[in-house]
């Protein structure tokens, strides 16, 4: 617990420039994904499929910090090992620094996005990637996050971070992101 | 040497639902991502056979080239090629038997098509053994136009089940994903149907979140799938002639997986709204979601076998995923798949119910047969990352998802591995196909 409590001092101290989250706060709601039945012709398929990014309500004192990229905060990615939803040691930390940011921002909502690599198939990697996700949840809550300020989202294989069929690939593409 | 005309009921219903089906849907997708077919591996034990071209071929295709490149595909035939053929005879009476005989061909199709004088075309075949000098079949199709390719393949339907005594699965269709990727963050996927030979794709459903899962309902009119348009994944089903579609199931966690029973009534799907991904049950009728397995672990990939009383699923309820059944209506798992390594899942269930196919991981990823009888297991295919079988509704070939040069494409392999064959599209990437029932049930 020391290590987290020096973590959350860090993250406080570092969370001066607190206007600025306002400003990046996205518009979650008006972000429409927009699926088309081509018969129907509906007009426009929507804006895009980038994540949905909000920064919470934008009056907390450390939103700074998601943007220093200094902080252990800025690490957004958490990665796995095959066919595995531990969390492996060198990623303590940063769930640490985002559980400890949450908890002392209680209106900050965070989604976790658990995705896969493509090898085997894609429903039960589906279900692979919210396990990552719920992993990563448990932890953070553990370490004093609210659950009701996560959000669990599984893409599985469906939403690479990188192309390619080698272990290269597949080792960035296991992971869960945190998406402010 | 008689003809029976195929204009009675049986196919005038097949005709109007073609009708209906080329009506529903825009011609403007038409030409998009069409599929070319390459064949992988081929066989020497098939049956040989002469599709003569058709004699007064009218109209815009090519009727005997379709039924040959069908018989091919099957693996259960070898067409000879045209210009290898001793004579191009069109009616019983201009077959020289003597010529046949020496080249060793065994069956010979001859036909002829005419314009009907209302627009339409009358095609006329006859399938003839050539040994004994009889024929064994002889029809006379009215079709137009638009209809043609599926005349041809109702055609190849008609000569595969008078000489294999199967039905023959040519006049199907097959749904699937395709990925158009700009980037890790800029994509497009639509739900595509089209001809069993992947001819005349249409997209039924384009969005820019990912979609998964096409499954047919047994009537072949309705698909359900799963769309991320909402920001987390959501179960849907969509009537493929009128595009109409609607939301079953979302709600937090996983929705996904769904899968018909055989009378069309319910879905069996994998939700994780109760904590971790559980089969449920969806009934069209009542609306109501039932839970079926209760364990902490991955419980998904759930199919009805073809009589509706079983549904086999993946779990990892064992430590790595492997197949299991349970009653339909939920009650104890036991698991099914046995020293047979550490990863199958995904499993397909033959139509008459006494095989598996499943998605085998060891060495690669690879389609594999398990015969549910003698629990003998076979590797179909070899390639490294092999995923999504399907089987076609005469269970003689299975279709999957392979890693191709681009990204991944569609492959099909006889369900004996005797025969594999390629199916690629134009651009971007293809992916879980899902073979359609029969279109004349």
């Amino acid at each position: 617990m020391k290590g987290t409590m020096l973590k959350l001092a860090l993250v406080i101290t570092m969370s001066a420039a607190l206007a600025a989250c306002s400003s990046n706060k996205a518009k979650t709601d008006s972000a429409q994904a927009g699926a088309r039945t081509t018969d129907q012709g509906m007009a426009g398929a929507g804006a895009n499929g980038a994540a949905s990014q909000g920064l919470g309500d934008g009056s907390n004192l450390a939103g700074g910090a998601l943007n220093d990229p200094n902080s252990p905060l800025a690490v957004r990615v958490i990665y796995f090992d095959y066919d595995s939803a531990n969390i492996r040691a060198d990623f303590n930390d940063t769930v640490a620094a985002h559980a400890a940011y949450l908890a002392q921002n209680a209106s900050t909502i965070v989604t976790l996005e658990g995705h896969a690599d493509e090898r085997g198939s894609r429903e039960y990697n589906l279900a692979l990637g919210e396990n990552r996700a719920m992993a990563v949840r448990k932890q953070l809550v553990l370490l004093g996050a609210a659950a009701g300020q996560i959000k669990i989202v599984s893409y599985g294989e469906e939403r690479p971070a990188v192309d390619g069929h080698d272990e290269g690939a597949y080792e960035r593409n296991r992971r869960v992101e945190l998406v402010y | 040497m008689t003809l029976l005309s195929l204009s009675i009921a049986r196919y005038a219903r097949i005709a109007a639902l073609a009708c209906l089906l080329v009506a529903g849907i825009s011609p403007a997708q038409a030409a998009e991502g069409e599929l070319t077919i390459k064949i992988d591996q081929g066989t020497q034990s098939a049956l040989p056979i002469a599709i003569v071209p058709f004699a007064g071929e009218a109209g815009p295709t090519d009727i005997a080239a379709v039924v040959r490149s069908d018989l091919a595909r099957s693996g259960q035939f070898n067409p000879m090629p045209p210009e290898d053929m001793p004579s191009r005879p069109s009616a019983f009476g201009d077959i020289n038997f003597k010529d046949w005989r020496v080249v060793g061909m065994e069956n010979l199709v001859v036909g002829k098509v005419a314009a009907s004088g209302d627009g339409g075309y009358v095609v006329e075949f006859r399938v003839v053994d050539v040994f004994k000098g009889t024929q064994l079949l002889g029809f006379r199709i009215p079709t137009e136009a638009a209809n043609m390719r599926l005349t041809a393949h109702h055609i190849a339907d008609l000569i595969y089940e008078t000489l294999l005594h199967r039905k023959g699965a040519f006049a199907t269709r097959i749904a699937y994903v395709t990925v158009d990727r700009r980037s890790a963050k800029d994509a497009t996927y639509r739900l595509q149907v089209a001809d069993a030979d992947g001819y005349d794709p249409h997209t039924i459903l384009e969005s820019k979140q990912p979609l998964m899962s096409p499954s047919w309902a047994p009537d072949g009119g309705r698909l359900a799938y799963v769309s991320f348009e909402d920001r987390n994944s959501a179960i849907y089903v969509q009537d493929i002639r009128t595009g109409g579609r609607q939301k079953l199931v979302s709600g937090p966690g996983i929705n996904s997986a769904p899968s018909f029973s055989p009378d069309g009534a319910r879905l069996v799907v994998t939700l994780s709204r109760d904590g971790n991904p559980e089969l449920y049950t969806y009934s069209f009728a009542s609306r109501q979601l039932t839970r079926l397995t209760y364990h902490a672990s991955i419980d998904t990939e759930g199919v009805y076998s073809p009589d509706g009383r079983w549904i086999y699923f993946t779990s990892d309820r064992g430590g790595g995923p492997q197949i299991y059944k349970m009653s339909s209506d939920g009650g104890d798992p036991q698991r099914v798949t046995f020293n047979m390594g550490n990863y199958n899942s995904r499993a397909r269930i033959s139509p008459d119910g006494k095989k598996i196919a499943l998605v085998h991981g060891g060495k690669g990823y690879r389609i594999g047969i398990l015969d549910l009888g003698s629990n003998s297991f076979d590797l179909l295919t070899n390639a490294a990352l092999d995923e999504s079988p399907s089987f076609a509704p005469n269970g003689d070939m299975i279709i999957y998802a392979t890693m191709g040069g681009r990204g991944t494409e569609l492959a099909a392999t006889s369900t004996d591995g005797r025969l594999r064959q390629r199916l690629a599209v134009q651009r971007g990437e293809v992916r879980e196909p899902a073979w359609g029932p029969f279109r004349n049930q």
